[in-house]
């Protein structure tokens, strides 16, 4: 992973009504998922849809992100503008889905960052390089790498399928 | 080493004689369940297949439950095209375990797969709603999963890289005093425990209480045990999950009943004396910003919600109509009934608790999650709050971000109904 600059930081608990609200959730495609990102979160909305963040960028949160529902939308609308989301911890089916859909996302137990501050995901930990701090990653449980490698559950699950008997 | 409940379900599940913590497993899957959003789930399953050179075929027809509830009848053509888009998958693949809308057989998945007989003691369940976790109360293993694992569910027929959890053991003992409910224990439970407190293990109910507690009261619990962050929440059966599946559920072949090893490892043990419990209110925005009733009893409410796959049954109803039969929904507040099925809304009809309701000034809306997330009626305005028997208070939950939502037991909701201001169902009546 590489460089880029924190362009939201929030705090614990953020439930997935707050990432991609319930009301849009009649929206499924990964495609067409995006324009309802933080869709209350006005300003932040609308800056996504400008394009004016770029890829690689992070959302910094606390702890239990994306807890709720497990409405797969609120992974893909983050994926969709290939924003890396670094949090305390993560909510499981969160968790689950962002590795299913290929959302990129960071255990980071001891975060400290700020809105603006320039962050380095490299060698298990995150650098903050406007703060000159750096914090130990918490590696995914083992079980999951293997879908990450394959590049999200689709291929993995592909694979796993031609390897059985057709029915 | 003893194994607490799920992990020993598992370990059948696999065939294996044991498992441990922490050991990943692919175990198949009894039951798998979706609602509207199997749109989604059928867009992942064709993209799995695509350049297979197979046709897309699911691996079990009769393992599939697809139940519509989140927004019935449809508010919107996409919604509709959705509901069609499924029908017709459902169609081609004969999926035999369908619930359209339909006052006969339709109603919230959660309160549709239990009542049908659908759930059975040792099962793995999975669902793409969070709220799976409430088949629990029947002995399942069942936890929420998003779509696409879902899609490969419907493909592959296991549960792909399943960590055995670990367990948090919460004996509850004591009688709950007269206004005080099952929602109350819960309520108190994930304030106790926090929204994450739980996260990534299973929450496994044991004592007196829950030994006595209908099955209805057991659904309360586990339900709600994924606002704790638990992957499920679960009560070993017993005498009375076998009455209701014989009895309730229609449930004819043996049963498979076990329980945890009596030297079960677990996380950690929770005690709650039932009997010292006032009722209780999840504030806004988070469900674990649990209060007693006496810290909040007295905020003016705009609108009241009876219903949703947590508190929509029939005893719940039973409740409501007791405390407002005769009486008088508060002119500064509005009341929706949401029963959590068809066949509840038919027998609540049947004994009278609809028409007292009515009577009183609430109105009844058809069987349906709508409300709970904002999605099909009953959205608040801007600066209102909401008292509700749901499971969730999320900011923006109920439809809009700016108003408040109080999760609270059923006897809390319809006593404050006659109020307008969350009031003690204590002493009352």
């Amino acid at each position: 992973m590489a460089t880029g600059k924190v362009v939201r930081k929030l705090g614990d608990d953020i439930s997935t009504d707050i990432i991609y609200p319930g009301r849009f959730m009649a929206t499924v495609l990964p495609t067409e998922t995006p324009q309802y990102a933080f869709v209350d979160d006005a300003g932040f909305n609308r800056k996504l849809k400008a394009k004016e963040i770029p890829p690689g960028s992070f959302i910094v949160a606390g702890g239990n992100f994306g807890c709720g529902s497990s409405r797969e939308q609120a992974a893909s609308c983050i994926k969709g503008y290939e924003i890396t989301v670094i949090a305390r911890n993560f909510a499981r089916i969160f968790l689950q889905n962002s590795i299913n859909v290929g959302l990129a996302m960071v255990i980071c137990p001891n975060i400290e960052a700020e809105e603006g501050d320039e962050l380095d995901v490299t060698g298990g930990k995150v650098v903050n390089r406007t703060s000159g701090k750096s914090f130990a990653i918490e590696s995914l449980p083992q079980a999951r790498q293997a879908i990450i490698d394959a590049g999200g559950l689709i291929p993995y699950a592909r694979r796993l399928l031609l390897e059985r008997p057709v029915r | 080493m003893g194994m607490t409940y799920v992990q020993k379900l598992l370990a059948r599940a696999c065939g294996k004689s044991a498992v441990a913590l922490g050991d990943v497993l692919e175990p198949p899957v009894h039951l798998a369940m979706s609602h509207e959003n199997g749109a989604l789930v059928i867009n992942q399953f064709n993209e799995i297949f695509q350049g297979t050179g197979r046709e897309p075929k699911v691996w079990d027809p009769s393992r599939i439950a697809i139940i519509f509830d989140h927004r019935v009848p449809a508010e919107s053509s996409k919604t509709a095209t959705n509901q069609k888009k499924i029908r017709e998958f459902i169609a081609k693949q004969g999926i035999t375990k369908f619930h359209d809308i339909r006052g006969d057989v339709g109603g919230i998945c959660h309160q549709i797969l239990p009542e049908n007989g659908y759930v059975r003691p040792g099962q793995v369940l999975v669902g793409t709603d969070s709220h799976t976790t409430t088949h629990g109360a029947l002995g399942a293993f069942a936890f929420g999963i998003g779509a696409t694992e879902m899609a490969s569910v419907w493909a592959l027929g296991n549960i792909l890289n399943v960590e055995v959890p670990g367990t948090i053991k919460v004996v509850v003992n004591g009688r709950f005093a007269r206004g005080v409910y099952p929602k109350d224990l819960i309520l108190y439970l994930i304030g106790k425990l926090t929204a994450e407190g739980a996260n990534y293990r299973v929450i496994e109910f044991h004592g007196e209480t829950i030994r006595s507690m209908p099955t209805s009261g057991r659904l309360v619990l586990c339900n709600m045990t994924v606002e704790a962050g638990a992957t499920g929440g679960v009560i070993p059966p017993d005498a009375e999950t076998e009455r209701y599946l014989r009895e309730e559920a229609g449930v004819k072949e043996p049963l498979d009943l076990f329980g945890p090893d009596a030297d079960a490892v677990y996380d950690q043990v929770v005690e709650v004396d039932a009997a010292t419990l006032a009722p209780q209110i999840a504030c806004p925005h988070t469900v674990d910003n649990v209060k007693p009733i006496g810290e909040v009893a007295g905020k003016k409410i705009q609108q009241i919600v009876v219903g949703s796959c947590t508190n929509g049954r029939l005893d719940d109803l039973e409740v409501a109509a007791a405390i407002l039969k005769g009486k008088r929904v508060a002119d500064s507040t509005r009341m929706l009934i949401f029963p959590a099925s068809w066949r509840i809304y038919a027998e609540a009809l049947r004994l009278g608790y609809l028409a007292d309701l009515i009577a009183a000034g609430a109105v009844v809306c058809n069987p349906g999650c709508g409300p709970c997330l904002g999605i099909h009626q009953g959205a608040l305005a801007d600066g209102e709050t909401a008292l509700a028997t749901t499971n969730r208070n999320f900011k923006g939950r109920m439809g809009n971000p700016n108003a408040e939502v109080y999760l609270c037991s059923t006897a809390v909701a319809a006593t404050s109904a006659l109020t307008g201001v969350i009031s003690d169902p204590r002493g009352v009546n």
